[in-house]
């Protein structure tokens, strides 16, 4: 179970240079000071707003561009549990696996509100908004990319399995 | 059941009879990290207990994202790097050497029928040679260091037909920003791109370059076009040997076919804040520029500097216009030099600054000030891309961003026809 978080809502095609700008990534190697300016073009005080469990919740083609995988890292290090999409771009999806960041697939974005709370079950399968009393129903992970992100990440199952999970 | 180019290849590097949405492990054939990423690589390589790679002949490692670098943190990143491509003998570019994508193509690591992935979105570049290229993460590249392979789904593939004649100064950068207009921003995600048709054929190497260079921004894992024998001479030139590939089966299944007639497409223009919100330069005419980018793993090509030189011969950039002209590669560059291009650029006013992604990335040579309004042939407009959040930039193609530089202003590049 992830959450219960806020929900911080975002609209289509949130690119990785708005998750985290080039001109960031290409001059500051340390997380703590990268994370400070996650989604900034977008809302500039997200980085101080966003409280540990939080959930993101955009519309279609999250994490389009670049193949940045700060992009994950940083919202992972802001505390962020779960990414809610109604879709992902490829790239980030692979990586945010890869780095043990949740992403979630589900259509009835346009239902949740900024601030809703909400508590996700990847396991079952399911979207809940406490702030409504609704749920809803999202695409369970593949058993595959479940196992890496319950290892918390490639490097986490490697450490722990001393292979690669197609190994 | 025929087979698509991607399939083939997947098949054939798997060693499994594969279709679009099967998973496979393929073998890769070779594999690029550059700095924006490669202090997680080498982390992650590090972490996942990485003695050796797993072919050094088959890793290149570059710096061309901050080169030379702008920040002390990033020279540590470029230190670390060369320790570890000289640690374990892989490739390595150093500064000033180009952008990742050409040096890959210049290369001759880069063939038909061949896997190749890089850390960096672009890498669908290659699949102008008939190779299935794709970017990658950073942890997902340790793991390829590690072990030469990685699991893909094998994807569908739209079919993209080109057909017709290019008018005067209209260029494959104007066919693929049409394109990316039309699909959008999401509209083959997870997908190949099968770039095919009579305007394909009759373009050079590098033009096709140009096209798969930005199937990414349309979400697809890569795009790619069958080999022919423009391909195979563009790679008996570098030395390249396996010049054989794949083609898709005439029977095959495309998830969809999409066609295009450009004998009347006119000069194309992605305007701020999407690659895929494009217009035709002629709606935009008039807006001031400031900056005016001119490079790049899109349009950084000697046939790219020519389109420009060719406008730009004998005149000056508008007084107030700074004009950044990039190489992609010191290739490039010399031939550039040879050909004259460069004087041209010097007399235009040009500031040249040494191959690499420039401005492109971000991260330094021509950060845009609140207010200020880039024209550039690079691949990405978003907001804050290139500096600030209240400043612009269009993406155009070598033609559109020298009429621009001359006039000062969005222009469209058949008023300089007369001069051809």
């Amino acid at each position: 179970m992830l959450g219960p978080g806020k929900a911080w809502k975002f609209g289509d095609d949130v690119n990785t240079d708005y998750i985290i700008a080039g001109k960031y990534k290409l001059s500051i190697t340390d997380l703590d000071e990268l994370s400070k300016h996650a989604m900034e073009t977008l809302m500039p005080d997200f980085s101080q707003k966003v409280k540990k469990g939080d959930f993101i919740v955009a519309g279609k083609n999250f994490g389009c561009g670049s193949s940045r995988e700060q992009a994950p890292l940083v919202l992972k290090h802001l505390g962020i549990s779960a990414v809610i999409a109604k879709s992902f771009a490829r790239i980030f999806y692979r990586n945010a696996v890869n780095i043990g960041l949740p992403v979630i697939e589900c259509a009835d974005i346009d239902k949740i509100e900024h601030g809703d709370i909400l508590e996700v079950n990847m396991q079952r399968g399911y979207v809940k908004n406490l702030t409504k009393g609704e749920t809803y129903r999202v695409k369970p992970l593949p058993p595959e990319i479940q196992e890496i992100l319950l290892e918390g990440g490639l490097v986490k199952y490697v450490k722990k399995h001393g292979r690669l999970p197609w190994q | 059941m025929g087979k698509t180019i991607s399939e083939k290849i997947l098949s054939h590097a798997s060693g499994k009879d594969a279709y679009a949405g099967d998973i496979v492990v393929a073998k890769i054939d070779a594999a690029m990290m550059h700095d924006g990423m490669a202090q997680l690589v080498i982390n992650a390589f590090k972490e996942m207990g990485g003695k050796t790679l797993w072919d050094p002949d088959r890793v290149a490692i570059v710096i061309d994202h901050v080169a030379p670098s702008a920040y002390e943190a990033f020279s540590k990143v470029h230190k670390m790097m060369r320790m570890f491509a000289f640690k374990h003998g892989a490739k390595f570019y150093e500064v000033g050497s180009g952008v990742c994508h050409q040096l890959m193509i210049e290369s001759g690591l880069v063939h038909p029928g061949s896997v190749i992935v890089g850390s960096d979105s672009h890498t669908c570049t290659y699949g102008a040679l008939g190779a299935f290229a794709t970017g990658i993460g950073s942890t997902e590249m340790a793991a390829v260091l590690l072990s030469g392979r990685l699991w893909f789904k094998v994807p569908e593939t739209i079919e993209v037909l080109i057909e017709g004649n290019l008018p005067p100064m209209v260029f494959p950068k104007d066919v693929i920003l049409k394109i990316i207009g039309t699909i959008k921003a999401d509209g083959a995600t997870y997908k190949a791109i099968e770039f095919k048709g009579s305007t394909v054929k009759s373009m050079n190497v590098e033009g096709r370059l140009t096209l798969t260079n930005m199937a990414v921004e349309m979400g697809a894992k890569t795009g790619i076009m069958e080999p022919d024998e423009k391909t195979r001479a563009f790679l008996k030139a570098l030395g390249c040997r396996e010049i054989k590939g794949f083609t898709s089966d005439e029977d095959v299944d495309y998830s969809e076919s999409i066609k295009f007639d450009v004998s009347d497409l006119e000069p194309q223009v992605s305007c701020p804040h999407a690659v895929d919100n494009v217009k035709s330069v002629k709606e935009v005419e008039g807006r001031e520029v400031n900056q005016v980018f001119i490079g790049s793993c899109t349009n950084g090509r000697l046939y790219d500097l020519r389109i420009a030189a060719k406008i730009m011969k004998g005149k000056h950039a508008k007084k107030g216009v700074r004009v950044i002209v990039i190489p992609a590669s010191r290739k490039v560059y010399r031939e550039a030099v040879k050909e004259g291009l460069i004087d041209i650029f010097l007399d235009f006013g040009c500031a040249i600054c040494n191959p690499g992604c420039g401005p492109c990335a971000g991260a330094h040579q021509g950060i845009l000030a609140p207010g200020e309004r880039c024209i550039s042939t690079s691949n990405r407009n978003f907001k804050a891309r290139m500096g600030s959040p209240e400043a612009e930039i269009y993406l155009a193609s070598p033609a559109t961003a020298a009429a621009s530089a001359v006039m000062g202003e969005i222009t469209d590049p058949r008023r300089f026809l007369k001069e051809e």
